[in-house]
């Protein structure tokens, strides 16, 4: 479904990713993890197309398409999701509207005709119990004034509304208490299945505990440098990140 | 010297050189010798004059219009104003006016509690007030008008009247090739504790060079609640000065929205006197701004005694070369304790070669208030934007999502909704939207 082969991205021309390689099957979770700076972040903003970011050497194919060369929302309709670290607050656009807007856009390029407002309605509420989210919350605008519990939930309430066949969540555990987090991975348990593939990028093995991945890759100095099962994952939660940064600068000497 | 160097006297000599009615039978005469000689001592302003200081209205008067009368009254107006759209929408009182004359005939107020004057047809008491709150002294164009005008509206609002349907004043302009000067002027009347909408629209037939320089003037009276929109929504070759001046009395209410979407360069003044305690006042202004467009909001509101408010949200987005002006002035007096009084003005700059001035100017005495306000000048928020389309909304239509919403804070204070539903309309249109 998604292949990655030697992915290199520069911000503002320092470098960020130094050949990254990843192959996703449909049905798979992978879970990718590593220190602060490794570059995680980097690699969920480059699959969904962030401008600022700069892909200097390398390839990105999704179901056979290259997507570098889509533009963020072609890459959406095509069915690769974000879960945002920091969900935007955007005043004055209802969160309604938005996602009708987001829906109906969607299934154009798909060749579906667009939702109607009773139709569009029924899927909201069925949704919204996937992710236990307050009807209230989404009579306001856009993430304004949403707690950050809420604003994660609601990325994961669009994800259900959108159904990609790639969610990437970045850092959708951080800030989250308990409660919260097993709410979330609820939601995105359920919306798993066979055809569909989740990146799951987090610092803390946590979030692993309920969203549990096939594979996982640890990411230091923008290159993947070690992958596993999920038990690699309780051993970075056990050990910490250094033995890592060890071995490789053992192997360099 | 210095004073005659910041002001023009070349436009003050094309206007007079029009005479205006100054016989003895005149009940304004007093007013327009007045107004002739305040001209000849201070001419029109400058770029040299601080209040002016970006936007030269006198230099553009003088370069595009040529013809100092105004032009003849249209005819055919009333097959036109039955298919005109909004008013018939708006399904309120219609007061038209036929470039710049009020004219009864064409107008629909039959049974309206209310009372609808021509200026020819006002008691003393009623003319000597005309010119009484938006006084000569305070802008030239003022003046200008004191001058020129022909006639003008009166508008007496009975004390306890609630009048539900909006008050619809319609300038119908049509001018020929030469650019003509169309000068309307209304007095408003709110009596104690009535309450009414006035919405002003302006029509025009053509796209001809023309100078509107309008004058409105508001008395409202204790306890009066007055929603007063305009919408300015001409042509490119527009020219603009619209002056308006309002007393406040204690516990009433006067809340104006405007909405600036065209014109080659306008300039609104607005001014709230706010002279008892327990008054609100409510400016709102919405301008998008292309091409060439030039519009210059300058708003002052002066408290003079405790426990009032005044609330101020200027919103504007500016692209190609056009120029935004905005200045804010409020003061509050030293009697003039426990006022709270807020501004704010922002603005999204589509285009390197768009330019907004922006001046908030607070003088307070007073030390027990509560008073802000701020400015902010950008572009598009690009996160908000990336977030929209990480969703899958195109470009363009998350563009339009974002400015629509940014307008509509704007948009959101309109409370006739019709009016509201019309302008909202128009507004996603111009933003690049299907409403």
């Amino acid at each position: 479904m998604l292949s990655i082969k030697n992915l290199h991205a520069a911000i503002e021309g320092s470098p960020i990713l130094n050949g990254i390689n990843l192959e996703i099957k449909p049905g798979e979770v992978h879970a990718i993890m590593g220190p602060n700076g490794s570059g995680k972040s980097t690699l969920a903003s480059v699959l969904a197309g962030r401008e600022e970011y700069e892909v200097t050497e390398g390839s990105v194919t999704f179901k056979g398409k290259d997507i570098l060369e889509l533009s963020p929302e072609d890459r959406a309709r095509e069915g690769v999701f974000l879960a945002f670290q920091y969900p935007v607050e955007i005043p004055g656009v209802s969160s309604t509207n938005f996602l009708r807007t987001a829906v109906n856009q969607v299934r154009e390029y798909r060749g579906e005709s667009p939702l109607d407002a009773v139709k569009f309605l029924s899927l909201m509420k069925e949704k919204m119990k996937l992710v236990e989210i307050d009807q209230k919350l989404l009579s306001r605008a856009l993430n304004e004034g949403f707690s950050g519990g809420e604003k994660k939930k609601n990325e994961i309430f669009q994800m259900a509304m959108l159904e990609p066949s790639l969610s990437i969540l970045d850092e959708t555990d951080s800030g989250l208490d308990i409660d919260a987090l097993k709410v979330v991975a609820n939601g995105v348990n359920q919306l798993k299945s066979k055809d569909n593939a989740t990146i799951v990028v987090t610092h803390y093995q946590r979030l692993l505990d309920y969203i549990v991945p096939d594979y996982v890759h640890v990411l230091y100095k923008g290159k993947i440098v070690k992958s596993g099962t999920k038990e690699l994952a309780l051993e970075l939660e056990a050990k910490g990140y250094d033995w890592i940064k060890d071995e490789l600068s053992g192997a360099t000497v | 010297m210095t004073l005659s160097t910041k002001k023009d006297h070349k436009l003050v000599e094309l206007f007079l050189s029009k005479q205006a009615d100054l016989n003895d039978s005149n009940p304004f005469k007093e007013l327009k010798t007045e107004a002739k000689s305040s001209l000849n001592a201070t001419g029109f302003p400058t770029l040299k004059e601080e209040e002016y200081k970006y936007t030269n209205i006198t230099k553009r008067v003088i370069d595009k219009i040529e013809n100092y009368s105004s032009p003849q009254s249209i005819d055919n107006l009333a097959e036109i104003i039955k298919n005109n759209q909004l008013i018939n929408t708006l399904d309120g009182y219609t007061l038209v006016r036929n470039n710049g004359l009020f004219d009864p005939s064409l107008s629909n107020y039959k049974d309206a509690a209310f009372s609808v004057k021509p200026f020819s047809e006002l008691d003393e008491e009623q003319a000597s007030e005309i010119g009484s709150i938006e006084t000569i002294d305070k802008d030239a164009f003022t003046a200008l008008n004191a001058y020129c005008f022909e006639s003008g509206i009166r508008i007496d609002i009975p004390d306890g009247l609630i009048i539900e349907k909006p008050i619809v004043v319609v300038d119908f302009v049509n001018t020929d090739a030469t650019g003509q000067c169309v000068q309307p002027r209304a007095f408003y009347h709110a009596g104690k504790n009535s309450q009414a909408t006035v919405i002003e629209i302006t029509v025009y037939l053509n796209e001809s060079t023309v100078f509107l320089n309008e004058v409105a003037e508001w008395n409202v009276e204790d306890n009066a609640h007055i929603r007063h929109y305009k919408l300015q929504d001409g042509h490119k070759s527009e020219l603009g000065v619209s002056n308006t001046g309002t007393e406040i009395a204690r516990d009433a209410t006067f809340t104006s929205v405007l909405l600036s979407l065209s014109g080659e360069m306008l300039r609104n003044n607005l001014s709230l006197n706010i002279n008892a305690s327990n008054c609100v006042g409510n400016m709102y202004g919405l301008y998008l701004l292309n091409g060439k467009t030039h519009v210059d909001n300058h708003t002052n509101v002066d408290h003079k005694m405790p426990h009032s408010e005044s609330n101020e949200l200027y919103k504007g987005i500016l692209t190609d070369h056009s120029r935004g002006v905005f200045n804010g002035k409020i003061f509050v007096r030293q009697d003039a304790q426990k006022t709270n009084a807020f501004q704010q003005n922002n603005n999204i700059l589509l285009s390197e070669d768009a330019t907004l001035n922006t001046k908030p100017q607070l003088e307070i005495w007073a030390d027990d208030v509560k008073c802000s306000h701020g400015c902010t000048t950008g572009q598009l928020d690009e996160e908000a934007l990336f977030y929209l389309r990480a969703r899958g909304i195109g470009k363009k239509s998350a563009k339009s999502l974002l400015l629509y919403a940014f307008a509509g804070e704007v948009l959101d204070h309109i409370t006739n909704e019709s009016f509201k539903n019309y302008c909202e309309k128009i507004v996603h249109e111009r933003l690049g939207g299907s409403h």
